[in-house]
């Protein structure tokens, strides 16, 4: 096929100038285009008022799917499932016969320990949840890893809060528009989070890898103290998320890194809990007090 | 009995609507782009950028259908749906849009395997610009290792995303 006969415009001056003119559009845009970048690289949460009106086109189509679809992510699970029901039925029965001995046990527990915070005084007065919402969509095209929540500012959602899940950290807000917002994955390069292992507490810092798995580095001097298996919480430092959160299970110990794979599988769960920043809900004076304030707690928010 | 090919033969007298001719490629680009909105919660860079893939084929099956700043308005919509920081498509695209129209202006004769290849150099140059963007305005350490397997089945993905324009193409131009 040879060239279209269109794009040259021959000897008709107008033509001439109108390609001419495109093409000066064309460049004077995509200048624009890169300087919008170069001012997103000071500040990255900017131009939040542009997504307003396609957060609010694609919020309801995002929600009806997710409605609709809902369960469509864990098919493989389902059938990996079938692949070894007879077997897995007899092993899941075994487990759970040992397992009523162990709930029946920590019921008890549970029960001595109310009696016992009573005798205290002591009051358990944990409202630093702000609401429970849905993960709807994410950015699946590009290289940082946004989830879409359906609920934003009007819902009293606010950059800088944490959201987590009942099996472990999410992640925390990153823009928030006015139904919907943005949330920034743990397994985001950029997400930065203070952890620590669960059973001695040697403090590490997980960063995201960007493919569904973080890195964690321990503060520690010395030898990686790692190895597969170790569960992470959060340490509380910072003060943006609260302690004792569960974020990932390391893997794999490689040098001075130690790979772990998030425990909250973001496609899995339905619902997500938006909690107040911890320094906010340690700090508030009362179940009164206003909540917090607009912009994100200073104390942690990840550098690049 | 009519032949099915012929459903769709233009009618004497009767003219496509300018709405359907100049709004069907754009409103296809933008489905592309919006199809982030799918309730997908991915762990990694897997979806195949739409928005691109239809932008690139309706420009090469249609060279005569655009100027080089459409880039501009649908690069724009793109980066507001894609997550990717405002200004990243609108530069990369518009910037691939002029690089095809100067590379049309040096090859006299194009066959499907050149447009291919046009268009793979287009996907690497976008997917690829597109990840220096994340990195530099705080994304923090990433990889291309990472958007490698997407970049290839972009490319993989481009012959069919063609043909479906084609035959969005033909229902276009015929009322």
């Amino acid at each position: 096929m040879a060239r279209p006969a269109s794009r040259r415009p021959g000897i008709n001056r107008k033509a001439q100038y109108s390609l001419f003119a495109s093409y000066v559009v064309a460049v004077v845009g995509a200048t624009i285009g890169l300087l919008l970048v170069v001012v997103a690289i000071f500040d990255p949460t900017g131009f939040a008022a542009i997504r307003i009106a396609t957060s609010e086109v694609s919020r309801p189509v995002s929600n009806t799917l997710k409605g609709m679809v809902s369960g469509v992510g864990s098919v493989d699970e389902v059938l990996a499932a079938y692949w070894r029901a007879g077997s897995q039925n007899v092993a899941l029965r075994r487990q759970v016969e040992a397992d009523r001995n162990r709930i029946i046990e920590a019921k008890a527990v549970a029960q001595e320990n109310v009696r016992l915070k009573k005798l205290l005084r002591l009051v358990d007065s944990d409202a630093s949840e702000v609401l429970t919402a849905r993960l709807i969509a994410s950015s699946a095209t590009s290289a940082r890893r946004f989830a879409r929540l359906n609920a934003g500012r009007w819902q009293g959602v606010r950059p800088g809060m944490p959201v987590r899940a009942p099996e472990g950290l999410i992640g925390r807000i990153h823009i928030t528009t006015p139904n919907s917002s943005e949330v920034l994955l743990i397994t985001d390069t950029s997400n930065i989070v203070p952890v620590r292992r669960a059973n001695d507490s040697i403090p590490a810092i997980s960063t995201g890898l960007g493919d569904g798995s973080v890195e964690v580095r321990a503060l520690t001097a010395g030898r990686n103290p790692f190895k597969p298996g170790d569960l992470l919480v959060t340490s509380g430092i910072g003060g943006v998320y609260q302690p004792n959160i569960p974020v990932a299970v390391v893997v794999r110990a490689q040098g001075e890194i130690a790979y772990a794979v998030p425990l909250a599988n973001p496609a899995r769960v339905d619902a997500v809990v938006v909690e107040r920043a911890f320094e906010d809900a340690v700090t508030r004076t009362g179940p009164a007090a206003p909540g917090v304030a607009d912009e994100p707690a200073a104390g942690n928010v990840a550098q690049p | 009995m009519i032949d099915p090919h012929l459903y769709h033969v233009p009618r004497l007298g009767r003219h496509p609507s300018r709405f359907r001719l100049a709004g069907t490629p754009v409103i296809t680009v933008m489905l592309g782009s919006f199809l982030t909105a799918l309730p997908v919660i991915a762990q990694s860079p897997i979806m195949p950028p739409f928005g691109l893939l239809l932008l690139l084929a309706w420009r090469l099956l249609r060279p005569d259908l655009w100027r080089a700043w459409i880039g501009l308005p649908l690069g724009l919509f793109d980066d507001v749906m894609s997550g990717q920081p405002v200004g990243s498509a609108m530069f990369l695209w518009t910037v691939a849009l002029i690089g095809i129209d100067a590379i049309e202006q040096r090859m006299v004769w194009r066959g499907y395997r050149q447009d291919w290849l046009i268009a793979t150099l287009a996907i690497i140059f976008c997917i690829s610009g597109g990840l220096f963007f994340a990195r530099i305005t705080g994304g923090g350490n990433v990889t291309l290792f990472l958007v490698a397997p997407q970049m290839v089945w972009t490319i993989l993905l481009f012959p069919f995303i063609v043909r479906q324009c084609a035959w969005i193409d033909r229902w276009r131009v015929m009322a």
